[in-house]
């Protein structure tokens, strides 16, 4: 598979952003029927699912080298964006062995790795690297294995150990987030970093969640979608940055919203590591304009219907009370009122004109 | 991206006593095996006549790039078929279907000290434990139980790593277990593997003075034995038995039922089924507290039976 990158863009400032007919059609729409409501929606991470984007361990699209810049620059503002506890030394080659192989496997235009027993050699040909290193000894890497390999992955990633019968957040890459700090969450336990839930504490969401993580086994990764809205194309909406995109949700008009408000999914994947028994969270965002998702019929009645219904503390908590009547109103024009297939899955094979 | 199935190799077999083989897989494929940890098992699925049985076995040393799991099975008596199939009728070159490495006896990182306990063949996960801890730099002791006549056998396997941190003792009254679990620094975390009654004594004892429950770990593959009970297949009719050392899904599985699973844990809900007679006993994590009570539905993965027959919609 070779992937034509998108060398420009930018998630900041003047946001030069955009997805192509095909990155629209393989996005992972995250609303499977017109209403939402929260789920266990755990699923086996199995190759092939309602859009390309579940075809491979760790997806990589058109946007791969302009996120891998993104991430470049905030982690130079703010270097505490990634932090790996002492411990989870194992977890960290874990991590780096796991997503060399899945994408020199996936996409072997783009990637390479050379196992000569422990000496290894990686070529990422987008980003124009080439190391050769010693697995196991961190001195051979310009970074230590966990921040080396996720500063050429796209999505944050965090690591889990697990231990009396939790999971603790004991490291992480986390420069793409909704609104949630690697720094303050450090070392917490699965309820305490989700914090305060509207609904899903009570039915009991959490213990359901964390029993069957706990199990992920070795080989059978899983993964589920989660989903919030941006306006603009920005990545780091992180807390430090509050000041810089808080603004950004009373700029939103019936004139721009269309292709200011985004749809952010989160693609979260769970692997269980060989070596350290950790978990590895990856959290992949995908970002879409609500017209850009529109042009898909389906999605633009379901996006309506969906955003229209939503329970009023679920909007509250997704940040979303602002802007959600402007929202609504324009995607009314996109909604006939015409039943929606079941399912996420596009139904067409190329975007009406 | 999903891998659950591996084709292994039988590379070799060697005797270690009448009632004790070492075995070695490789890949049948010529793909490199995955990462087996310390504390891991694999499932074999061995064709013992017309009977599938699927067997786990823990892996003796570490696997990371070596290209091979090496096991250690015991003869039984009497079997449920498996080890009679691996000690009469395996031979070297035979290629075996089986599962990933799954690890449910990992050691903790954040352990000052592990001590490892081990009853008889219960040394197998240990052995691996010992190999990989040592190399860490990690502190470490173990004890081993076994029968007088199997001392010598175990001390031998347990050479390369010979000292005053590694005891063979002889018979169920060589170690003095309270003792041994009082003299250990705080922050200790002990690993027991061996007969169900050593890993109770250990858990029991532990707890009584005063060991925090995640400090304490015992080998259980999952399984989740128990009184033996009867289950009746009310759409296909017949009936399986379910033994001690088997879970109901096990048994399902064995007798040829198609029943559904994922997790084999209790978490996902793959394997629902409902229940149309008998009283369930609940061992899962995924059906809520009203349905567990309602006696409706049961997870075969891991639940059992109070009462002698379980009628299941299957
Ligand atoms: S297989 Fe997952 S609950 Fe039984």
């Amino acid at each position: 598979m070779t992937i034509a990158f998108k060398t420009g863009e930018s998630f900041r400032d003047d946001f030069r952003y955009a997805n192509s007919d095909a990155a629209i059609l393989r996005f992972p729409f995250p609303f499977g029927e017109d209403e939402y409501m929260y789920a266990v929606n755990l699923e086996p991470h199995f190759a092939g699912g309602a859009t390309d984007a579940f075809d491979t361990a760790f997806d990589v699209d058109e946007h791969y080298v302009s996120e891998c810049r993104e991430r470049e620059m905030v982690l130079r503002q703010d270097p505490n964006r990634c932090i790996v506890l002492p411990h989870m030394m194992q977890a960290q080659w874990d991590t780096l062995e796991l997503i060399m192989e899945s994408l020199a496997r996936d996409y072997p235009d783009h990637f390479q790795l050379e196992r000569d027993g422990r000496r290894w050699t990686w070529r990422n040909r987008p980003l124009g690297i080439e190391d050769r290193f010693t697995f196991g000894m961190p001195d051979t890497l310009p970074y230590e294995p966990f921040e080396y390999i996720t500063r050429q992955a796209q999505g944050d990633f965090t690591l889990q150990d697990q231990r009396d019968g939790n999971l603790y957040m004991d490291g992480g890459m986390v420069t793409t987030q909704a609104d949630w700090s690697l720094e303050f969450d450090l070392g917490m336990t699965f309820h305490e970093w989700h914090g305060p839930v509207p609904l899903a504490h009570e039915m009991g969401i959490f213990d359901r969640a964390l029993q069957y993580l706990l199990r992920v086994q070795y080989g059978h990764p899983a993964r589920r979608l989660n989903w919030t809205m941006t306006v603009n194309p920005r990545l780091d909406t992180s807390p430090e940055n509050y000041p810089v995109w808080g603004p950004d949700r009373t700029t939103i008009t019936p004139d721009n919203v269309g292709e200011r408000l985004h749809l952010r999914v989160e693609l979260q994947t769970f692997f269980r590591l060989p070596r350290s028994n950790a978990l590895l969270f990856g959290i992949r965002a995908y970002l879409a304009s609500i017209d850009e998702l529109a042009r898909v019929p389906k999605w633009g009645r379901r996006l309506h219907r969906v955003l229209r219904d939503l329970r009023e503390e679920l909007a509250g908590y997704k940040g979303l009370t602002r802007y959600r009547d402007i929202a609504v109103e324009h995607l009314s024009r996109y909604d006939d009122g015409a039943p929606t297939s079941p399912g996420i899955a596009p139904d067409i094979r190329t975007l009406p004109a | 991206m999903i891998q659950r199935d591996i084709a292994y190799r039988v590379r070799a077999i060697e005797s270690l006593s009448p009632t004790l083989k070492r075995i070695v897989l490789e890949s049948a494929t010529g793909d490199p095996l995955p990462v087996g940890a310390a504390g891991a098992h694999i499932a074999l699925t061995l064709k013992c006549g017309d009977r599938i049985l699927r067997n786990s076995y823990s892996l003796i040393a570490p696997s990371d790039g070596t290209g091979r799991y090496e096991l250690i099975v015991r003869r039984t008596d009497p079997s449920r078929g498996g080890s009679h199939f691996v000690h009469d009728e395996l031979t070297v070159g035979a290629v075996l279907a089986g599962y990933v490495p799954h690890n449910l006896f990992p050691s903790f990182s954040h352990a000052r000290k592990h001590l490892l306990i081990g009853g008889g063949v219960g040394i197998t996960p240990l052995l691996a434990h010992l190999a990989a801890l040592r190399r860490e730099g990690a502190r470490v002791e173990l004890h081993q139980l076994a029968a007088a006549e199997e001392v010598a056998l175990f001390t031998q396997l347990l050479a390369p790593w010979a000292g005053d941190d590694v005891q063979v003792h002889g018979g169920r009254e060589g170690l003095d277990l309270e003792a041994l679990l009082s003299r250990q620094p705080l922050g200790t975390h002990v690993y027991v593997c061996g007969p169900a009654a050593l890993m109770d004594r250990v858990e029991g004892m532990a707890v009584a003075l005063g060991w925090p429950d995640g400090r304490i770990h015992r080998e259980s593959f999952g399984a989740s034995g128990g009184e033996p009970f009867t289950v009746r297949l009310a759409r296909s009719g017949g009936e399986v038995r379910v033994g001690p050392d088997e879970s109901m899904l096990q048994a399902l599985e064995n007798a040829g039922v198609a029943a559904p699973s994922l997790c084999r844990g209790g978490a996902c809900g793959e394997c629902l089924t409902r229940v149309l007679e008998g009283e369930p006993e609940h061992r899962d994590h995924y059906l809520t507290a009203e349905e567990k009570a309602s006696g409706q539905f049961v997870m075969p993965c891991v639940s059992r039976a109070h009462s002698d027959m379980l009628v299941l919609d299957l």
